[in-house]
């Protein structure tokens, strides 16, 4: 999750972007529930104040959704990514989240997506993909040359070939999305 | 270069384009990452003849440099809270011995109750043991920072701690531009001690000296330190020169020119005071920002100077004097000697808490229509503290209070606040 907020800055900086990414420490022990957070601006970034309300939230870890109140800050207008191969309704969420655009709310597979590109249910790398896709604050070559330069070699390149993948299944649920609008439209 | 780096890692860049030669450490959260970094990059040989030392204890580590500078190397150290603490008599020493150690401090908050997250309550604590103390604003000014304390200490023959908060910066990513190995040769000089233990010319140092003479050595020591008032803003402008960027300096004063209230603090605070001074300016209320790079010495005279024409002061402070309220608020209140301008105490961010926009922008609000307590804390929890002050009352045996505490806000590890 650490690692995520300072990819997605690093990111933003290879894009000429200004970041600041920061974790929340509680407890440090694998398994607890851990916060971080990145901003993102095209200014300097000089407050050092605890992120409320975010625009973007990505929930790695989808068991966490019913423990804490994930959504409580999420700002107007939006966006949620979550890691799961369950939809927003089977996660029980859909009648929270129902005020939201459903373009603003995706569901990406991000563990299985890890597990066959890295061998490990790592969720990091396609849900930066995915943020690129569905924002589109930042490019996914730039998420991708984080990647690499975090991790060299074969790491690196499978980190963002996971990434292109969260990216593109994003890409498609976007298509499908307004596919359905449209159809709605006109029927 | 311009990277995008954890706070940790440029200053541990940082350190090693001074050319350290001595480094002993013990690790503790949250210096872990400078130190971790250090003791790689010596191991790798990337830090030339440097030796590492993994000591027993922070007490061990400053007591390690003590000898090592007395030899004639440069040497650095880092610690944080407790590890501070635990090393206070040896940082009484490096300073009562003139040794220009350089410390990075990972500012964070002192128990009981135990607590790793930032506040400035450990420096200072050691706030007059004779250390010179910078506070940086930014990852880019704690960096640049141990440069210029490098030079300051070894041109004054005294210790020098770089205080950065802990967390919001050692492990915040941020844009940094780190300098080069040239233009950090052509700025910090080679290090030429003023006494060196050198066994072809023996010395000794550290004597024991009585009432007939400490007063002056004292003395001495006090003139000494109050050169760096001086040379502080001479480092910072030879050091703009060289790498055509301002960082450093007694203080710095944000749209302070027509203010009629000035907020002052120290360290990262002041990025989101300087936002806050700009949504007051937006609502018409004529707010400015005092930030005080350097708190040791104190640069009174500099500061009454920058707060002429103010109707108010407030002192944002992370830390507490129990039983009397604020510390850096008292310094200023000497520094305003008989002036009129009020100045206000405000606790705020201890033990990690979050200082908002929100809560600064009415704490500047309350301050002007003179509905502030004095000392004010910051987002206190009164209902909190109301319901365990009647406990308390009722109850002769009413238990630790931090567990109940954390009962009452039913708090968890990570819980934002």
């Amino acid at each position: 999750m650490v690692t995520a907020a300072e990819l997605l800055s690093t990111a933003a900086f290879t894009d000429g972007k200004y970041a600041q990414a920061f974790p929340s420490f509680g407890s440090e022990r694998m398994g607890a529930p851990v916060m971080a957070f990145c901003r993102i601006d095209t200014q300097v970034i000089r407050t050092r104040e605890a992120v409320t309300h975010p625009d973007v939230l990505i929930v790695q870890d989808p068991t966490l959704l019913h423990q804490v109140e994930l959504f409580a800050g999420i700002s107007l207008g939006g966006y949620i990514l979550i890691n799961s191969t369950f939809s927003v309704d089977d996660l029980g969420i859909g009648e929270v989240l129902k005020s939201m655009p459903s373009d603003h709310v995706c569901v990406v597979p991000a563990s299985d997506i890890g597990v066959k590109h890295m061998k490990r249910p790592i969720a990091n790398t396609p849900l930066l993909g995915a943020f690129a896709a569905m924002t589109r604050v930042i490019e996914l070559a730039s998420v991708q040359s984080a990647m690499r330069q975090k991790f060299h070699g074969s790491l690196g390149e499978a980190n963002a070939t996971a990434a292109k993948e969260g990216y593109d299944h994003v890409i498609t649920y976007l298509d499908q999305e307004r596919s359905d609008q449209h159809h709605a439209r006109a029927n | 270069m311009r990277v995008q780096i954890e706070g940790s890692q440029a200053v541990a860049e940082a350190v090693v384009l001074c050319r350290p030669e001595v480094i002993a450490a013990y690790p503790i959260s949250p210096q872990t990452h400078i130190v971790e970094r250090l003791s790689r990059m010596v191991k790798q040989g990337d830090v030339g003849r440097c030796q590492y030392l993994n000591v027993e204890s922070e007490f061990g580590a400053l007591s390690v440099l003590i000898g090592a500078s007395a030899a004639g190397a440069r040497t650095y150290t880092a610690t944080t809270s407790q590890g501070l603490l635990f090393m206070t008599e040896a940082v009484y020493n490096a300073a009562g011995l003139g040794l220009p150690i350089v410390m990075t401090i990972a500012n964070r908050a002192v128990g009981a109750p135990i607590n790793i997250w930032n506040d400035h309550s450990d420096s200072m604590a050691l706030r007059d043991a004779g250390w010179i103390q910078l506070y940086a604003e930014t990852n880019q000014e704690a960096a640049d920072l141990h440069i210029q304390a490098f030079r300051l200490a070894e041109e004054l023959s005294c210790p020098v701690m770089v205080c950065m908060d802990g967390y919001i910066l050692t492990h915040a990513y941020e844009p940094i531009d780190l300098p080069d190995q040239a233009g950090v040769d052509a700025f910090l000089p080679a290090f030429s001690p003023v006494q060196v233990l050198d066994p072809s010319d023996p010395i000794s140092i550290g004597a024991m000296v009585g009432p007939e003479a400490f007063t002056e050595v004292k003395y001495l020591a006090h003139r000494q330190h109050l050169r760096a008032l001086t040379l502080v803003p001479e480092i910072a402008g030879a050091f703009e020169q060289q790498f055509h960027r301002g960082s450093g300096g007694l203080y710095a004063a944000y749209r302070m020119t027509d203010a009629d209230t000035a907020v002052i603090a120290l360290g990262s605070v002041i990025g989101t005071i300087k936002d806050t001074v700009d949504e007051l300016r937006d609502e018409g209320i004529a707010a400015g920002c005092l930030k005080i790079g350097c708190y040791r010495p104190f640069p009174a005279t500099q500061l009454r100077t920058a707060l002429e024409g103010v109707s108010r002061v407030i002192v944002v402070e992370k830390d507490l004097a129990v039983g009397i309220g604020g510390i850096v608020s008292v310094d200023v209140r000497m520094a305003l000697n008989g002036s009129p301008i009020p100045v206000h105490t405000v606790i705020a961010g201890l033990g990690g808490r979050s200082i908002s926009t929100e809560s600064l922008k009415q704490m500047v609000r309350d301050a002007r229509a003179e509905r502030l307590s004095e000392p004010h804390f910051l987002d206190l929890n009164v209902r909190v503290v109301d319901e365990e002050l009647a406990r308390r009352y009722e109850q002769r045996r009413a238990g630790p209070l931090a567990e109940q505490l954390i009962r009452a806000v039913n708090a968890i590890g990570t819980k934002v606040i």
